[in-house]
């Protein structure tokens, strides 16, 4: 029992402590002091966090859910008083089609990001966590498209879909898949899935690092007393390897929607949420909305209902990965 | 015998196959970098119309170019400083945060947690307004109180020096903090849920040993938490190291002088309304990119050094 | 959270079977010692850095403090505007301003326009703006900064002399910044704002590729006709007809208006945007009828509904399509991309012979003078001598735009001056006494591109936005009640 060893200040104030020591009125009141003290100190330490993020995000917040139930243009010398509205902005989101349209496409391909991105970052993660040779190197590679500017890879992509004089139409033509030939952004059967494929590219370096970064904390001698056991590389991965990593399986799922519900420059450079609104994201459909429209008031709502549809999303993941867990 | 050897050949082809996995994606990730920098050597008329990816009279003088017409070279500094500031900041910070929401309960610890991992949901896209108010509301009190304290200053100072003092805080210092500031905040919810990821998954044991060695809690997550959570901490510089050295709404939002912006607004100067330079623009990217690949290969190694401390989680 | 205080069995045995795992690297002091000594010797290098950083960015503020030190009275009249590939020539401008006048002149360029476009915005909230800014938005916003006590009334200005000042001005770019008695939004008639270029978009053709399929290279085509025709030449040399950016829907709601105004007539169309004539009508099925021939007639190049600008000006420069649908600025683009590419400028054919093709055009950007500013009359000042004839010059030439001063297009280069020449053939919707409403425009342009996927037919399209445009009437009404 170290934790009874005498002198150790430390110990005494522990807040967990306090139901295993003797109770008496004075010793209770102390305690209650120690454990406001405790709390003030593990306190201290999230408060520059907290007061930050008061200033910069909560007050902004406040501001912008204000704005929601105006309509505003942005420019006029702002009165709530004077362009109060009520509801009226989120009752017309409800029934905009063009918006919760631009919500699936977010969706769809946030969930193509999900399976196909995940699953390359984890295969490529496995790999390079095994001891291959010029894994190092691999390493480095794999982060070069996060890395580069939207401008390189939209001009790169547009020139692989390009319908004329693109890569892909030329290596099908090759294979003698020639009737598959058509320009790949402004079809609107292929235009989101091209986009959706660009953005899993590009964004396959974080899953990889941080996938990497999970396994590497796995210990060694549980693979290799596995390996004694006779167990398969199959179920070393379904038995060690996966329930260690659900964590972090959920951190790289929860960053890869919101990185992808979230995706907007990309769709700028490539087809600008043409053909039609065939690619439009909540995103867009938000800019559109405050700068070209000038209704700002609009704006902030559309940006409230797709936070909040965020939030469930992202918390009912967490809930259910935590259920599987435990199970 | 034969086992044996049908084991080795499996194990090869198993080997040979993901080889030829690994090179196919390495190289769609590297051809890109690869086209850039061979555009970075071309010019305006060849770009597009040549597609060689070896050009045939590489104009070196592109960076050159580059660097002085779009001004790199406060841009580049700025973007150091700012970067460096930042992500030191977001560390600790959020690292301190972490922490404490993973091991230190206090009351309202998890309200206070759920509130950063929301936030990390919720984009804000008509925030820029609200905060531009108040990053200048700021700017005002703050000026105000600076006169205030004149007479104060001129027991010291000459009235010249004074007004340079005031002149320098409000373009310059101020600009700058509030920036940091800022950016502090886009990367704190992020960088909190990450970290927090990883000190759960770290065991006590440690802990508790350093604390009957009579270790504080500021000790505590000196000694003992910062170490063990080095991969995750590298991988939050790279991510937030990325986020700020490419960042440009903001800085342009809240900076307004020219001589504090960062790299970014250097590489506007290539891509006008009607006109991109792309040649310059490409030696501007490549010469945005190296940085953060040192950045990334020095960091890199920490994730996987991250190995030995990483042994006693789990 | 798992508190191993209370489970000291179960802290015994996980300490046991990771031991031989943590003992090397945890409990040994010596190590952690190493990598700590090692994190401050990182720290204090960064605290360092940090130190002769921003040392560093003192020392260059000192310089340029010189200035002001040197001449503590001098002004400084500070503009913000979003061209930042304008930065050399107006930093060149403001130098010969400063060594004129005594006056510093500040550029503080920000890009892109959108970023723009925000921070104008929210400084405009703050009260914060600048002497001289431009903004981007359409009419009905610059009334709105009009009406906040954002801009100048520069009437006064611009009549002195006999309006000197106005006259030197191609009439359209004035009338784009200017409101006129009994506007709709209710501001203060007067002139709010100067231009310091002009735009205009027209057709484009490749003397080369007309070569090839065997067109008269000296002769583009001048009706509807004649461009199908020319059309369908090319079609079958194999070379694509017209590319554009269309992927930016303003490019398509410019060819709208081209032959709106070509087939209907201006009254037509501003009785359609006050609500009097529906979208319905067969006139305005008739201009969407135009994309869905193009598309029929295999004119447009691949991927033309998603294309944006830039990428259809090197399509051109590149000789891919014969046809291009663009801007004057086109010219500058073109140089850079191909300096050798043959091709001239044409009038957009006509549809109809009963009303005059208006071709987009008007100010490219103008600069406004913040009505708040305490060195207002220096900032006339200095915009009256950035747009003289010589500075005038001195920018197109920088820049290969026209000029906003008309005086001096005599001595701009020859396709220039073409565009030039059709100045007076322009309109734009900030010179129409109304406006329609930007949900109304962007479901047109969205929907263009749908019939040239074959996704919609015109009709479809005429009743869709009639129905949105009803939508908005509706609202509109409401509100005013």
């Amino acid at each position: 029992m170290n934790w009874l060893k005498p002198g150790k200040k430390k110990i005494k104030i522990n807040p967990a402590m306090t139901d295993k020591i003797p109770e008496t009125a004075v010793l209770k009141r102390k305690m209650k002091i120690a454990r406001a003290k405790s709390y003030l100190e593990n306190f201290s330490f999230a408060f520059p966090a907290i007061l930050i993020f008061s200033v910069f995000y909560i007050y902004p917040f406040l501001k912008v859910f204000q704005l929601s139930v105006c309509s505003w243009n942005g420019i006029d010398a702002f009165s709530f008083g004077k362009f109060y509205t009520g509801f009226t902005n989120f009752k017309e989101i409800l029934r905009d089609g063009i918006w919760w349209r631009s919500m699936w496409h977010a969706a769809y391909i946030t969930i193509i990001a999900l399976t196909l991105q995940n699953a390359l970052a984890l295969a490529l993660a496995l790999a390079c966590d095994k001891e291959i040779k010029a894994r190092n190197f691999y390493r480095v590679i794999f982060f070069i498209p996060p890395v580069l500017s939207e401008v390189v890879v939209g001009l790169i992509w547009q020139w692989i879909y390009d319908g004329n004089y693109g890569l892909l139409n030329y290596a099908l033509n090759n294979f003698g898949l020639s009737n598959l030939i058509h320009n790949w952004l402004s079809d609107p059967n292929t235009a989101l899935t091209c986009v959706a494929i660009v953005h899993s590219w590009k964004g396959f370096g974080w899953g990889f690092i941080i996938l990497l970064a999970g396994l590497q904390t796995i210990p060694r001698q549980l693979y290799e007393a596995a390996k004694v056991d006779g167990a398969s590389s199959w179920q070393i991965f379904r038995n060690v390897t996966i329930p260690l990593m659900i964590p972090v399986f959920v951190l790289v799922s929860i960053l890869t929607i919101l990185g992808s519900m979230q995706v907007f420059i990309l769709i700028y450079t490539m087809t600008g949420g043409g053909p039609g609104y065939h690619t439009e994201v909540p995103v867009t459909r938000i800019l559109a909305s405050m700068v070209a429209s000038s209704r700002f008031g609009y704006a902030c709502a559309e940006g409230i209902i797709f936070g909040l549809v965020l939030l469930v999303l992202s918390f009912t993941q967490k809930k259910i990965s935590e259920r599987v867990k435990q199970v | 015998m034969r086992d044996g050897r049908t084991y080795r050949i499996k194990r090869r082809a198993k080997g040979f196959i993901i080889y030829i996995f690994l090179s196919i994606i390495a190289l769609t990730c590297i051809f890109p970098l690869v086209w850039m920098f061979s555009s970075s050597l071309k010019t305006q008329s060849t770009i597009f119309s040549n597609m060689s990816i070896i050009p045939d009279q590489p104009q070196w003088k592109n960076y050159y170019i580059a660097w002085t017409k779009g001004g790199f070279g406060i841009y580049f500094l700025n973007s150091l400083f700012y970067t460096a500031v930042v992500v030191f900041g977001i560390v600790i910070v959020s690292s301190w945060a972490a922490y404490s929401f993973s091991r230190l309960k206090f009351p309202g610890s998890i309200l206070a947690f759920n509130m950063f991992l929301a936030a990390m949901m919720i984009p804000l896209p008509g925030s820029f307004v609200p905060l531009y108010v108040l990053v200048n509301n700021i700017r005002k009190v703050l000026m105000v109180f600076l006169n205030n304290s004149n007479p104060f200053l001129l027991k010291f100072l000459s009235q010249a020096s004074v007004d340079q003092l005031f002149a320098f805080t409000e373009q310059q210092l101020y600009p700058r903090v509030a920036y940091i500031f800022c950016m502090i905040n886009v990367g704190l919810s992020l960088s909190i849920y990450i970290l927090k990821t990883f000190f759960d998954k770290m065991p006590s044991e440690l802990e508790d040993a350093a604390r009957i060695d009579g270790c504080s809690k500021l000790g505590i997550w000196w000694n003992v938490a910062l170490p063990l959570s080095r991969p995750a901490i590298a991988v939050i510089v790279i991510f937030n190291t990325l986020n700020v050295w490419n960042e440009y709404i903001l800085a342009q939002l809240i900076l307004s002088e020219k001589s504090t912006m960062p790299l970014q607004r250097g590489l506007m100067v290539f891509q006008g309304v009607y006109v991109t330079q792309y040649p310059l623009l490409m030696a501007g990217l490549t010469m945005t990119v190296i940085p953060i690949l040192i950045v990334y290969l020095i960091l890199q190694k920490y994730i996987i050094k991250g190995m030995t401390a990483g042994a006693v989680v789990g | 959270m798992d508190r191993p205080n209370f489970r000291p069995s179960r802290f015994a045995n996980r300490n046991q079977s990771n031991k031989q795992a943590s003992a090397p690297r945890f409990h040994s002091p010596t190590q952690n010692m190493v990598f700590l000594s090692r994190l401050k010797i990182y720290t204090v290098c960064f605290i360092f850095s940090l130190v002769c950083l921003s040392f560093f960015s003192c020392a260059q503020q000192n310089s340029s403090y010189n200035i002001s030190k040197a001449n503590p009275r001098a002004k400084k009249i500070t503009i913000w505007h979003w061209m930042t590939d304008r930065e050399e020539i107006f930093q060149e401008l403001a130098r010969k301003y400063e060594a004129l006048t005594g006056i510093r002149v500040v550029f503080e360029l920000y890009a892109p326009s959108d970023a723009y476009s925000q921070k104008v915005r929210a400084a405009a909230q703050a009260e914060t703006l600048p002497d001289i800014y431009g903004i981007l938005a359409d009419k009905r916003d610059f009334a709105s900064f009009i009406k906040a006590g954002h801009a100048a009334n520069l009437s006064q200005e611009m009549a002195k002399d006999n309006g000197a000042w106005s006259n030197s001005f191609f009439s359209k770019a004035i009338a784009v910044n200017e409101f006129l008695p009994d506007n709709k939004f209710g501001v203060t008639p007067g002139i709010y704002g100067v231009p310091i270029d002009v735009m205009n978009i027209q057709m484009l053709y490749n003397k080369s590729l007309f070569k090839k399929a065997g067109l008269d290279p000296n002769k583009p085509p001048q009706t509807w006709e004649e461009f199908l025709q020319a059309g369908r030449k090319l079609k079958q040399a194999g070379i694509q007809g017209l590319v554009s950016g269309w992927g930016e829907t303003w490019m398509i709601d410019c060819f709208i208006s081209n032959y709106a105004f070509n087939i209907m007539g201006e009254q037509k169309v501003f009785a359609t945007i006050r609500g009097e004539v529906p979208y319905t009508d067969l006139d305005w099925v008739k201009v969407f009828g135009l994309f869905k021939q193009l598309a029929d007639e295999g004119m447009l190049a691949s991927g033309i509904v998603t294309m944006i600008n830039k990428n259809a000006e090197q399509n051109f420069a590149n000789e891919r399509a014969a046809f291009a649908f663009n801007g004057s600025w086109c010219v500058n683009v073109y140089e850079g991309m191909n300096p050798g590419l043959e091709y001239g400028a044409m009038f957009p054919p006509s549809v109809s012979s009963k009303y005059p093709m208006m071709i987009w055009g008007g100010a490219g950007s103008s600069f406004i003078v913040n009505d708040r500013s305490q060195n207002k009359d220096e900032a006339v000042k200095f915009l009256k001598w950035l747009t003289a004839d010589a500075q005038q010059i001195y920018l197109s030439r920088g820049t290969n735009n026209l000029p906003a001063n008309k005086n001096c297009i005599s001595s701009i280069p020859d396709i220039l001056s073409e565009f030039a020449k059709k100045m007076n053939q322009t309109t734009h919707p900030n010179v129409w006494p109304v406006q329609e409403f930007p949900a109304v425009i962007e479901r047109m342009d969205k929907g263009v591109q749908s019939i040239i996927i074959g996704e919609k037919t015109p009709e479809e399209l005429s009743r869709e936005i009639q129905s949105i445009k009803e939508n908005e009437l509706a609202k509109a009404r409401k509100k005013e009640n």
